[in-house]
């Protein structure tokens, strides 16, 4: 409940405040969501499953965007951004497939 | 009820994000487990957890709003150096167009501007030569004289010298009786009066001058002068300095047969 009221809160804190994004974090800014997204659809699996644990979510989530933000950095500099850009976004994109499948399975039993 | 097991199950390749092998012995329903966790509990981590929803949310939106804005930073290098060229190219044509119309618009401005002027001086001019020919009517400072025959008669030779002086003076309009006096105007005596540019009339005479009042006032009454005749020949005269008189009679000016303007003069 606290989470689902987190996000509303952060979407409408988003529009209200109309925030730009730092030039310094436009380039990892995608990715980390795209992490965190993963971890969010790995946290509402794991609840289904009845092994959700508010620790392992946190440090997963967190993690997630640091390795996915790091990631990127190194790819930056070692000049393959891009690329490694849509590598961390199509692994991402598979879990969060998975993930998806998953609670599908749960939540309608097909 | 439990479908983990399911070998085609996606999630049994790629590991998930809790990094635990999901194997719950009796799941309750789905939507239950929704329910319960929907209740809020105000333990340190569901506050964590919402709080990095929050932030969650917050950076979407954020990306979806730079996403948005910015529609060059997606391009590559070839593209971006290619849209490069195009725009300034396009800056220096438009940079030329400018210049050119920026310069036809300063013609067309001191045109206008020297057409303006011309109308301006031709105007005054025409105003200037109207009054003085006695085409248009005109009005200002001036005097008024009325020559009254009292024990003679007031021959044309009188009125002509009253014109002349009045010219002398510095009058720019002169009217008599209801004619306009220019530099073509005669007198000629006639059996009961005098005879002006062909029209007869009858004293008393009137006289409007337009001028300096100050200087065709005294000039008139010179010893000797314009009026001193007139009364050597019986008239008697009265003149009025006025702040504003009107010459309202006008003179219809006709063409020059024989005369043409020489060109290059400008007039």
């Amino acid at each position: 409940m606290i989470a689902v009221l987190g996000l509303i809160a952060g979407v409408v804190a988003g529009l209200w405040l109309e925030p730009t994004v730092p030039t310094e974090l436009q380039p990892y800014l995608p990715i980390a969501v795209v992490a965190a997204l993963d971890a969010l659809f790995g946290g509402l699996r794991a609840k289904l499953d009845g092994i959700f644990d508010d620790r392992v979510f946190v440090v997963s989530f967190l993690s997630n965007v640091v390795v996915a933000a790091l990631i990127v950095f190194l790819g930056d500099q070692l000049g393959v951004g891009s690329q490694l850009s849509t590598g961390v976004v199509v692994v991402l994109g598979i879990r969060i497939f998975s993930n998806a499948a998953a609670i599908r399975r749960h939540v309608f039993r097909a | 009820m439990t479908p983990d097991h399911r070998s085609d199950a996606p999630t049994d390749a790629i590991p998930t994000v809790t990094d635990e092998t999901p194997t719950p012995a009796s799941a309750p329903s789905s939507w239950r487990v929704i329910a319960f966790g929907l209740r809020p509990r105000a333990s340190r981590g569901q506050v964590l957890a919402g709080v990095l929803c929050a932030l969650l949310g917050f950076a979407v939106v954020a990306q979806v709003r730079q996403t948005r804005v910015e529609g060059l930073s997606n391009l590559r290098q070839s593209d971006l150096v290619r849209i490069l060229d195009d725009s300034t190219q396009r800056y220096e044509q438009l940079q030329r167009e400018a210049a050119t119309l920026e310069q036809t618009r300063q013609q067309l401005l001191s045109g206008s501007d020297k057409q303006k002027a011309a109308v301006e001086a031709a105007t005054q001019r025409a105003a200037t030569q109207g009054i003085l020919s006695g085409r248009l009517p005109a009005h200002g400072t001036g005097i008024e004289i009325t020559l009254v025959q009292q024990s003679g008669r007031i021959p044309a030779v009188d009125m002509l010298n009253v014109l002349e002086e009045l010219r002398n003076a510095g009058a720019e309009a002169v009217q008599l009786g209801n004619l306009r006096l220019t530099a073509s105007s005669y007198f000629t005596d006639d059996a009961s009066g005098v005879v002006v540019d062909g029209v007869a009339i009858q004293a008393p005479y009137t006289w409007i001058a337009i001028g300096d009042p100050d200087t065709m006032a005294p000039a008139l009454e010179i010893p000797g002068g314009a009026m001193a005749t007139v009364r050597h020949d019986g008239g008697r005269d009265t003149i009025t300095r006025k702040a504003d008189v009107q010459v309202t009679a006008v003179k219809q000016i006709t063409a020059p047969e024989y005369a043409t303007p020489l060109t290059g003069d400008g007039g």
